[in-house]
């Protein structure tokens, strides 16, 4: 009895309060975006809702079993469960069954599960235990490869099923990282890259290079104040630029107009590199590999996209950026997504009266698209509701992640954190068009007993945690 | 200090959410609140507005006889999206097509504007009743097709198709400029239709559904608030004496020009032909677009609308204009005489035929002297008081134009042309100022030179002659539905610059022309009808391109005028050898509604005047 009441009021009651708030809000979505009038009974288990409810029940009873449960297990068996999970992943891989062009779907009887979802908080218990001891230090190579492995092993498989939404949010362990250690200027780097990669695609590679010396430059320029070296050696390199062209016009050669601007960029590069080298000029041969590896990974950008994405990725994103427009093809679902959120206006339309919704135009309406109820019939305040709800909790998380005295409940938090942060934000942003169109579940609100499952045990693990860090 | 940096971290990772988070709503404030459009998508995608096309208000004759129906075809529609494979051969002989003309309608309706798969769009526009009786039994195995009632025009007695003009689908330019019509709606182009569209189109309905992305109805949007019913078009009632108007167009047939009939005491319009004319019928239905282009490449020019379109010299018939103003201006008598031998002498001179002299006004009407004409008008326009003969000349303008010339006489149909009456400054430029005086000119005495009217003016002309100087604004609507009264422009007396007590020695001389004794010099007797007192006047105008237009013009009876009428026959030569026997009959028919002269009548009818436009080419 004694050890009961301190479970009770260790527990973080608010983040309960959301979680619960979420799932009955999801639940009520789900019966709008499924509703019609032939089924409206809320118990009808042949429809949607019906389902979910079952679902939700589970739910909050895998919730208190995980509340009555030990959070040493979770620490002991860490292992044993990205084991277990790993090896559910790979025999999905064998014989599970296809859904959507990917092959990530058990089916036990009647039921389908998706091993995916569980290998997210499996993942982060086996990033935790790694990384949770208080020895362990995210500084030597050995390190990266352990952690690399983990994340890239379960990432890797569900690539293989053809899940690359869901093989994404592994990529949001980065914020783990970040925490434990890794420097903040890889964390810029990678942003830059993606950034780089975006740009890529818009602009023409003559002016992504202009632009990427010009940064560069300007970089250099900050941390020197060598400025006018700095504008002598882009004269001279301009020099050679004009020289080359003045030749070709001369002696009458063909030469592709990008070659006008690669050449004295690499001549750039190499200059800076040896003189920065033999001087021991710092500054000079780090921002001339940034510049070349720079260009180098931009040029290499296009062909990437054009040659390693799927086409179906290819369009998606083009669609994004507005390169290409195919509101009936590629863009139909985020066509459709925003017209149902955006003619929701300010207030919605109500509860039940969002005629996108009801019928039909939304595609994924009840799973990945569920936003787009909530955006119809509750309008900007109920999404900014539903968003602020949201935030509130990941706050909330990664405070408590941050009050937890051992590494290993630390970590394992800040990869809920990483894990809801990636969902909602893809989620949500696809749904209003600024992400590509990648298929993973809103946290708590799609419908798939899956998803909320994985979700309620990356939670609630967490919370165990939490309300256990004075036992021990 | 390590502390310290992980305390940072925790920070900068929740402000990257918070920023997160902002954009993200940022973006949903866009496209919910700033970026109206999507509301309008919203609504395009699940409002289905389906038209009720409302009939086209009827029009009947003068006796409420009908002249324009309407008639019931089918505009077969499709979702692309739902049509299933369908046994093309079976569809398209039910329809009275080649499996060819169906496999075609499918690649033509991907090619209209804003097609889409997911929309009801036209296949097949206005098949047959009949074929639409086979169709309906079995349209339920042919999914994704519906059928349409549209309303087209039928015509019980094909005539009068210039007056009545004719109904096709609206063009862009019409939906861009005008937000009423939508592609796919008709609209009145030309005649009564084009003058009436607004009380004879009605007013369309529309039924807003709901539809769902399949494009299955569910439900009445908001309960049908703003749902509107579809309310039929006026019908007309047209001045137009049917009976008159079929037995003008047979009369003209092989023949190529104008008559038009005017009651004078309303200005109502009582036959209107141009020949040569076109079944209405033509232009309407599915082959609608090839007949008009058939009429449009005939050579005479069959859709032209002779009667308010054409320009002739008024020839003969403009004297009694010339003599009207003479007396107004006290520049002659009606017991004014002057010589004539074989015609005008002075300057370039004009003919004359042979008739007695000298003669008096009257008489000079009835035998058509150019010769007094010649001095009448030099009277009016070289008159002292006037000091110049661009003045004298600018009078004489004046008062013409007070009788309908030289300007649109405001007939409710579209296209009238306005006809020529030459100014000072045309002559200025033409001859320099100070180049021409009234020789020069001498032309306009008898009709010819620079001015021309339309077959409208001239009948106007003698309209105001029967009424002894005034005229009401020619009009084809009698009355419309649910409207108290016509335009009052119709109901407005316009006087002539002439008082009405000269307007009998005119009448006069007209009577003569027609009623005189054998070898009186009458130049009409040919028009003469037992029993009805007929005033004409003949006129023989001067065609530059080819032979000369015979041209007549008469009302009667003499003391109450019923019908003044204007008729030219294109190329036929003398005014009394064709123009008045035509308008004689027509006048009979009108009057009696009988035809006492049958020989005259069949004489007209066996007439074939169009080789002699061949021979003159
Ligand atoms: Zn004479």
């Amino acid at each position: 009895m004694q050890r009961r009441s301190k479970i009770v009021d260790n527990l973080d009651w608010t983040t309960i309060f959301i979680y619960i708030l979420l799932v009955l809000m999801g639940w009520m979505n789900i019966y709008a975006a499924v509703y019609s009038e032939e089924h409206n009974s809320i118990l009808d288990f042949s429809q949607r809702y019906g389902k979910q409810m079952v679902w939700i029940a589970f739910a909050f009873a895998i919730a208190i079993t995980i509340m009555l449960s030990s959070s040493r297990l979770y620490v002991v068996f860490a292992y044993f469960i990205f084991g277990l999970v790993l090896a559910l992943l790979l025999s999905t891989l064998v014989f599970g069954k296809v859904v959507n062009a990917s092959k990530s779907w058990i089916q036990i009887g009647s039921f389908g599960l998706q091993p995916a979802e569980f290998a997210k908080f499996a993942t982060a218990l086996a990033l935790a235990k790694l990384m949770g001891p208080y020895g362990f230090k995210l500084n030597t190579f050995t390190s990266y490869v352990k952690v690399g492995l983990i994340i890239a092993l379960p990432a890797g498989i569900i690539l293989l099923q053809n899940d690359t939404g869901s093989a994404l949010v592994f990529g949001s362990f980065i914020f783990i990282l970040y925490r434990e250690g890794l420097p903040g200027w890889i964390l810029v780097f990678l942003f830059f890259l993606v950034s780089l990669f975006i740009l890529t695609l818009i602009f023409s590679s003559i002016s992504i290079m202009v632009f990427l010396y010009v940064l560069t430059l300007f970089v250099f320029i900050l941390q020197t104040r060598k400025y006018k070296d700095a504008l002598r050696f882009t004269v001279a390199l301009v020099g050679i630029g004009l020289l080359m062209y003045l030749v070709s016009e001369l002696f009458d050669i063909s030469i592709p107009r990008s070659y006008f601007f690669i050449f004295p960029v690499a001549a750039g590069v190499l200059i800076a590199g040896i003189y920065g080298f033999v001087s021991r000029f710092r500054p000079a041969y780090l921002w001339a590999a940034f510049l070349g590896v720079s260009v180098m990974y931009s040029l290499s950008a296009d062909y990437v996209f054009q040659n390693v994405l799927d086409v179906h990725h290819q369009k998606r994103i083009n669609d994004l950026l507005g390169i290409e427009s195919d509101p009936l093809g590629w863009g139909y679902n985020v066509n459709q997504s925003k017209i149902a959120i955006g003619s929701g206006g300010i207030v919605g339309k109500g509860f039940l009266g969002g005629t996108q919704t009801k019928y039909n135009f939304v595609p994924e309406q009840s799973t990945d698209f569920i936003f787009c109820t909530v955006g119809e019939e509750w309008g900007f305040l109920g999404s900014t509701v539903v968003l602020g709800l949201f935030l509130y909790l990941l706050l909330r998380l990664i405070r408590i992640a941050e009050r937890q005295r051992e590494g290993f409940a630390r970590i394992y938090g800040y990869g809920v954190v990483s894990i809801l942060f990636f969902h909602i934000v893809v989620n949500v942003g696809m749904t209003v068009g600024i992400f590509p169109v990648i298929g993973i579940p809103l946290p708590f609100f799609s419908y798939g007993g899956s998803s909320l499952w994985a979700f309620t045990i990356l939670l609630f693990i967490l919370l165990k945690f939490d309300s256990d860090r004075f036992g021990h | 200090m390590q502390l310290n940096i992980t305390t940072d971290k925790k920070y900068i990772i929740s402000g990257i959410i918070v920023l997160v988070f902002i954009v993200i709503v940022v973006k949903l404030f866009y496209i919910q609140v700033v970026d109206s459009s999507y509301k309008f998508s919203a609504n395009n995608n699940v409002l289905r507005y389906i038209t009720q096309y409302p009939a086209r208000g009827l029009i009947y004759d003068r006796h409420g006889e009908m002249m324009v129906a309407n008639q019931v075809v089918y505009d077969v529609l499709i979702i692309k999206n739902q049509v299933k494979p369908f046994d093309t051969l079976e569809f398209a002989s039910m329809l009275g097509l080649t499996t060819d003309q169906v496999k075609d309608a499918f690649l033509q309706v991907k090619k209209q504007k804003g097609y889409s798969p997911r929309k009801s769009v036209v296949l097949l526009k206005q098949i047959a009743d009949s074929s639409y009786a086979k169709l309906q039994e079995v349209l339920y195995k042919y999914h994704g097709f519906e059928v349409q009632p549209r309303t087209v025009r039928i015509y019980p007695r094909a005539v009068a198709g210039h007056l009545l003009g004719y109904v096709g689908e609206v063009d862009e330019s019409v939906i861009k400029n005008r937000p009423y019509y939508q592609l796919g709606d008709y609209i009145g182009i030309n005649g009564m239709e084009k003058q009436y569209e607004v009380e004879l189109r009605g007013v369309k309905g529309v039924s807003i559904f709901m539809v769902d992305v399949h494009n299955r109805i569910k439900g009445s949007y908001e309960d049908g608030r703003y749902d509107s019913v579809a309310r039929t078009g006026k019908a007309l009632t047209c001045t137009i004496d049917l009976d008159l108007q079929e037995y003008g167009e047979r009369l003209m047939v092989n023949k190529i020009g104008s008559i038009v009939a005017i009651e004078p005491k309303t200005g109502e319009v009582l036959a209107m032909v141009s020949s040569p004319t076109y079944d209405p019928t033509l232009l309407v239905g599915r082959d609608r677009a090839n007949n008009f282009k058939m009429l449009q490449t005939d050579s005479l020019k069959p859709i032209f609308n002779r009667s308010i379109m054409a320009l002739y010299p008024p020839g003969s018939t403009f004297k009694v204009v010339n003599a009207l103003i003479g007396l107004e201006e006290g520049v002659v008598t009606p017991q004014t005489r002057y010589a004539c031998y074989g015609g005008y002498t002075v300057g370039r001179g004009v003919g004359c035929h042979h008739h007695a002299s000298p003669l008096d006004l009257s008489h000079s009407i009835a035998s058509s002297c150019n010769t007094y004409y010649c001095h009448v008008f030099r009277n009016i326009v070289d008159n002292k008081k006037f000091g110049s003969i661009e003045d004298g000349f600018s009078n004489w303008k004046t008062q013409v134009e007070s009788f309908g010339y030289g300007h649109a006489l405001g007939i409710d149909l579209p296209n009238e042309r306005k006809g020529i009456v030459p100014s000072v400054n045309f002559y200025n430029r033409y001859f320099r100022k100070g180049g021409w005086n009234s020789l020069t000119i001498i032309s306009l005495s008898i009709g010819q030179g620079e001015l021309a009217a339309t077959p409208l003016q001239m009948a106007n002309l003698v309209s105001t002659i029967a009424n002894r100087g005034y005229y009401f604004t020619p009009h084809v609507v009698k009355s419309i539905e649910g409207q108290p009264a016509i335009d009052p422009k119709f109901t407005e007396r316009h006087p002539s610059s002439v008082d009405a007590s000269w307007y009998d020695y005119i009448i006069e001389g007209m009577d003569l022309a027609v009623n005189c004794a054998p070898g009186g010099g009458g130049t009409a007797r040919i028009a003469a009808i037992p029993d009805i007192r007929i005033c004409g006047k003949t006129g023989t105008s001067q065609n530059p391109h080819g032979a000369d237009h015979s041209v007549f013009f008469a009302f009667a009876p003499k003391d109450d005028p019923k019908i003044a009428i204007a008729v030219y026959v294109e190329n036929a030569g003398f005014g009394a050898t064709w123009a008045a026997p035509i308008a004689s009959l027509m006048i009979e028919k009108y009057l009696r509604d009988s035809i006492t002269r049958p020989d005259l009548e069949n004489y007209i009818l066996q007439a074939n005047l169009l080789n002699r436009r061949a021979k003159k080419k």
